[in-house]
């Protein structure tokens, strides 16, 4: 016991972390541990077979080429609304600060409709884009449209906090060794929130992966070019083919589980950094 | 305090080496401003826009129809179990974690996030693993006539399983900052355990608390794809709110669906109005407890 725990004056901790250890056990780590025993039900071929079936394969190149755009779109503007946001004064800041949160506090249900609304042909967007060529509404751009909205607050509120804590002295400093407003910026300023900028693009990324809400509407669900993996679960559910559907489950989860590790390795550097700071 | 100029230069206006000019300042104001306009504000007006289409009556009509009522009922009861529950959970993770050096702490703070790097859908999938039919205990339950999947107890699990972090990760870096000075201090004044959190802890925390609290609801009356997986869309019944949107919506009842679906954008404007009234109010906690 002595070399588990640090001895404290303080009481409760056999209660709080027992109760902490049953509850994440019951609610979280057994029934994820569900999918992996589930799957071995399966011979390894015919899980394999499962998880690289054409449409299955088509999925993830939506799932991940629609995320990962959708992050990089996040990460260069969520550094600018971060930017603007910390630097700059103009009226209605305070609003517009509250509002990047919408989309963690909007239902993805919501956010679904809306946008296939806004988009659609008939749309308030949908009628300018479509006589350009552009469709979005049911096409896998509108699958990167819906994980731009939900994936916005990430980047935005890990750079914020980053750009509030670095010190004017240091641009100062670069300013009188005869640096332009550019110069520092790219040698100074994006150094000192490389490392939050990129935690923001992972959880913006992996974030996207799991959508299933806002997605569905706007995507149209064509089997092999708008239909993302986690839709294609709910189908094979639907079909009552559990081992199916519990195989790409897996694949999900174990690259979400990669994804949670390299997110975590991310926040290290970040403390890392400012601590050196 | 107020420089004495050693110099007397002339008062020309001088140029602020750490700011850019203002011509550079508003186009990255106006550009970050449309990006944010286009993606945030013209979907929030949307939805009050399409659900007022055909007027007030026909969206009174569309909130207050009994399948709309039904929806709204089980989505407060599916909050008002998950948020509780997560609560304690959330105050006993945070004293185990913030108050003791223990051996695999951080794989235990892990471990609490896992949740939200887990798709909605999975999270829905895994409880039809354990409860469905097929399930580990399905059958056991088939036998004595309870239903889990399908049903209201599954609804309310998926609710849970998606929100279990949210006060959690708010109280224990807040905890931490704090520090454990004060409850020593009581413990060994003579107080017991529970008067300590009750006395000292809590009022420490309140404003975190109530921080993770209303963040913890938003998301457990808004959450769609886990309820979705395990709620098998019987109207009036294992309907959600956000469920009922689909289903309006999948019926081209869009008037209808954007009535409903503008309740929930109402909370969510709600939350984000008490979300920043009680941001101030938990960076203050925070200071205090790192000045201290």
């Amino acid at each position: 016991m002595s070399t588990f725990k640090q001895y404290s004056v303080l009481p409760g901790f056999n209660l709080a972390l027992g109760f902490t250890l049953l509850y994440l056990s019951l609610v979280v780590l057994i029934p994820l541990s569900a999918a992996f025993i589930h799957s071995a039900k399966l011979t390894w071929p015919e899980f394999w077979s499962t998880v690289t079936a054409p449409r299955v394969v088509a999925s993830y190149r939506l799932t991940f080429g629609a995320s990962f755009a959708a992050a990089v779109v996040n990460t260069f503007f969520g550094l600018l609304v971060a930017w603007v946001l910390v630097r700059y004064p103009f009226p209605g800041k305070r609003l517009v600060d509250a509002l990047i949160d919408l989309p963690f506090a909007l239902p993805t249900s919501v956010a679904g409709i809306t946008l296939t609304a806004i988009y659609a042909g008939n749309g308030w967007l949908g009628q300018y884009l479509e006589p350009l060529g552009i469709k979005v509404a049911f096409t896998p751009v509108g699958v990167f449209v819906a994980l731009t909205f939900i994936g916005l607050p990430f980047v935005v509120r890990t750079v914020q906090p980053v750009l509030e804590d670095i010190e004017k002295e240091l641009e100062e400093a670069a300013a009188m060794l005869g640096a332009t407003r550019w110069q520092t910026f790219r040698y100074v300023i994006f150094p000192a929130v490389l490392p939050a900028l990129t935690t923001g693009f992972a959880l913006a990324f992996a974030r996207a992966i799991g959508e299933y809400g806002s997605v569905i509407f706007i995507a149209g669900n064509i089997p092999m070019v708008s239909e993302i993996t986690p839709l294609l679960i709910i189908t094979k559910l639907e079909q009552y083919d559990y081992a199916g559907a519990t195989a790409i489950a897996v694949v999900m989860l174990v690259i979400s589980f990669i994804l949670l590790l390299i997110i975590n390795l991310l926040q290290w550097w970040v403390r890392h950094r400012s601590i050196k700071a | 305090m107020t420089a004495v100029p050693l110099l007397q230069t002339s008062p020309a206006p001088h140029k602020v080496v750490t700011q850019e000019s203002p011509w550079a300042r508003w186009t990255l104001i106006l550009l970050a401003l449309s990006f944010l306009s286009l993606f945030l504000l013209l979907p929030l007006v949307a939805v009050f826009f399409e659900a007022l289409r055909k007027g007030w009556e026909v969206y009174l009509a569309a909130i207050t129809e009994p399948d709309a009522l039904a929806a709204i009922r089980l989505t407060l009861i599916a909050a008002a179990i998950a948020v509780p529950l997560n609560l304690i959970f959330g105050i006993a993770a945070a004293w185990a974690i913030a108050k003791f050096e223990f051996r695999g702490k951080s794989i235990l703070t892990s471990l609490i996030d896992l949740p939200f790097s887990v798709s909605p859908v999975v999270a829905g999938l895994i409880y039809v693993l354990i409860f469905g039919l097929q399930g580990w205990i399905g059958p056991w339950l088939r036998e004595h006539d309870l239903s889990i999947i399908f049903a209201v107890p599954g609804i309310v699990l998926a609710t849970i399983f998606v929100t279990v972090p949210f006060i959690a990760r708010e109280l224990i870096p807040l905890m931490q900052a704090q520090g454990s000075e004060e409850e020593e201090a009581a413990i060994i004044l003579g107080a017991s355990g529970w008067q300590t959190l009750w006395y000292v802890t809590l009022p420490n925390i309140k404003w975190g608390l109530l921080y993770g609290t209303i963040l913890c609801n938003a998301r457990a009356m808004g959450e769609f794809g886990a309820v979705s997986v395990v709620s098998g869309h019987i109207r009036g019944l294992t309907n959600t709110l956000s469920l009922h949107v689909e289903i309006l919506y999948n019926e081209y009842n869009f008037v209808a669906a954007f009535a409903v679906a503008s309740l929930l954008a109402l909370l969510a404007l709600i939350t984000l109005v008490l979300k920043t009234l009680v941001e101030a109010k938990v960076a203050q906690q925070t200071s205090r407890g790192n000045h201290s």
